[in-house]
């Protein structure tokens, strides 16, 4: 192993991390809200909410990332209309077609996580909701949402982390993400083994931190259940520590 | 209503590759998640740390760089090996060897913490009393924690079979001539990238379907004779 060729490539690898980040933060924040009414819809007793929600979540959990992504990034320019119409600035980058893609694929497992957490809220709470008068947006907002979230949160952080690792895929339709600038990288330089394990470090170093700050945003959110004088540095310090269940 | 212009017939063997490199990098992963959860609960340390390292750096790596670490890392390798062995001829590494591989090391990583919570779930006075009847260890294996550990840990090993089923698909990126590969060749020369990558999609779609009934089929094996209560 060239170490030192490891360190020199560093500083590029680390400017590929960027777009990597920015992938995720964009795909986290829109899957988020894709998903949402989608876990809705998928909970819904109408029968024509539920299925198109449930048959999306499917198409887009029971086939690989890749397919989903050649989809839209090769396949929507089969279509004259799309190539004519006015997003086709936008489809014919590789870009927002990964962007979309990640959005897409996230919002479909977000939707599931968040569909188990709405229905772990305890029947009893939203019968006493309904008895006290609430409206049906007011139950969600104070009841259902808040204890949703928490339960949903330790799955919801390892479906991030997921995706982190899954938006190298993004060097297969040639962005230059982390993965895009180490295999660049490794065929101009020969040292393949070296800049893709470099790369991966950088991927495990970034889930890592995301790994703490998820623990971090979940002990804020269980001041009722977490025992007096257990503060946050120390859970977050301690490198072995797990978020409480 | 999908034309695929002859092709059929090339994903389907496109499909086939897929199923062996799923199920060959099964059977890998399904050993080194053994290994793995019995070096995890070892009072050994070394061996103790030499799983956990491994576990976390194949779960912290995406799958396509380690794919491609395999690939063009495995060569090296194994060529280095080959030399210092005495050979003197240029020794290969196909696409599948390290596509396999690649993807066994990382359906082991996620065994090993399956099979690990599946022993630690086994309640430890069943293994006592096996003892005390004088079972020899094997034998409390066998009839014993080896039924147990494969109902705890089949929903979990059913998570991860599905994910890696998905994952065999960034084989492609290395030239393996699997389902996505197969997929490729058609697009090149019917030019109709969107009903041939929707075709793969309905393969991968029913390949899922199809492993979501069997291991529902091998969960009511597993948990037959279990008394379950019905929640209320």
């Amino acid at each position: 192993m060239n170490v030192q060729a490891m360190l020199n490539a560093l500083p590029q690898l680390l400017g590929g991390a960027v777009l990597t980040l920015e992938l995720l933060a964009l795909s986290v924040l829109l899957g988020l809200l894709i998903a949402v009414p989608m876990a809705l819809a998928r909970l819904s007793a109408t029968r024509w909410w539920r299925w198109p929600a449930t048959a999306y979540v499917f198409f887009f959990r029971g086939t690989p990332l890749l397919v989903q992504l050649f989809l839209i990034y090769y396949g929507l320019a089969q279509f004259e209309a799309v190539r004519q119409g006015p997003l086709w600035p936008f489809l014919r980058e590789a870009y927002w077609c990964a962007l979309l893609a990640f959005t897409l694929n996230t919002s479909a497992y977000t939707a599931e996580i968040l569909r188990g957490a709405i229905q772990a809220v305890p029947v009893g709470q939203i019968e006493a909701a309904k008895a006290v008068g609430m409206h049906w947006s007011l139950r969600f907002r104070r009841i259902i949402w808040p204890q949703a979230v928490r339960v949903g949160l330790p799955a919801y952080s390892n479906e991030v982390i997921l995706l982190l690792k899954t938006t190298s895929l993004a060097s297969t339709v040639t962005l230059m993400d982390l993965t895009g600038v180490a295999r660049t990288l490794a065929s101009e330089t020969y040292l393949t083994v070296e800049m893709l394990t470099t790369a991966g470090l950088v991927y495990m170093v970034i889930a890592f931190i995301l790994s703490r700050i998820f623990m971090l945003v979940e002990w804020k959110l269980s001041a009722d259940r977490r025992p007096p004088g257990s503060g946050a540095w120390r859970t977050l310090l301690n490198p072995l520590s797990r978020p409480a269940p | 209503m999908l034309s695929l212009h002859g092709f059929g017939p090339l994903l389907l063997e496109g499909a086939g590759v897929t199923l062996r490199v799923t199920l060959t990098c099964t059977v890998l992963g399904l050993v080194i998640g053994l290994v793995g959860a019995a070096m995890k609960l070892s009072r050994f340390w070394p061996l103790r740390l030499a799983a956990d390292v491994y576990v976390t750096v194949v779960r912290g790596f995406p799958a396509l760089v380690l794919i491609l670490l395999t690939y063009f890392g495995g060569v090296t390798l194994v060529n280095q090996i080959a030399r210092a062995m005495g050979h003197t001829r240029y020794v290969d590494v196909d696409a599948f060897t390290a596509g396999t591989v690649a993807l066994g090391m990382i359906f082991g990583a996620y065994a090993t913490e399956v099979f690990r919570g599946a022993i630690l779930a086994i309640p430890k006075g069943e293994i006592e009393a096996a003892h005390a009847f004088a079972m020899w260890s094997w034998l409390t294996f066998r009839r014993i924690i080896l039924p147990q550990l494969w109902r705890f840990a089949l929903p979990g090993l059913g998570n991860v079979f599905l994910v890696i089923m998905k994952e065999t698909a960034l084989v492609s990126v290395i030239g393996l001539e699997e389902l996505m590969r197969k997929t490729e060749i058609a697009v090149g020369y019917t030019k109709q990238p969107f009903t041939f990558y929707l075709a793969a999609a309905l393969v991968y779609l029913t390949m899922t379907l199809v492993t979501m009934i069997v291991l529902q089929r091998l969960e009511c094996r597993a948990n037959r004779g279990v008394r379950t209560g019905d929640g209320t």
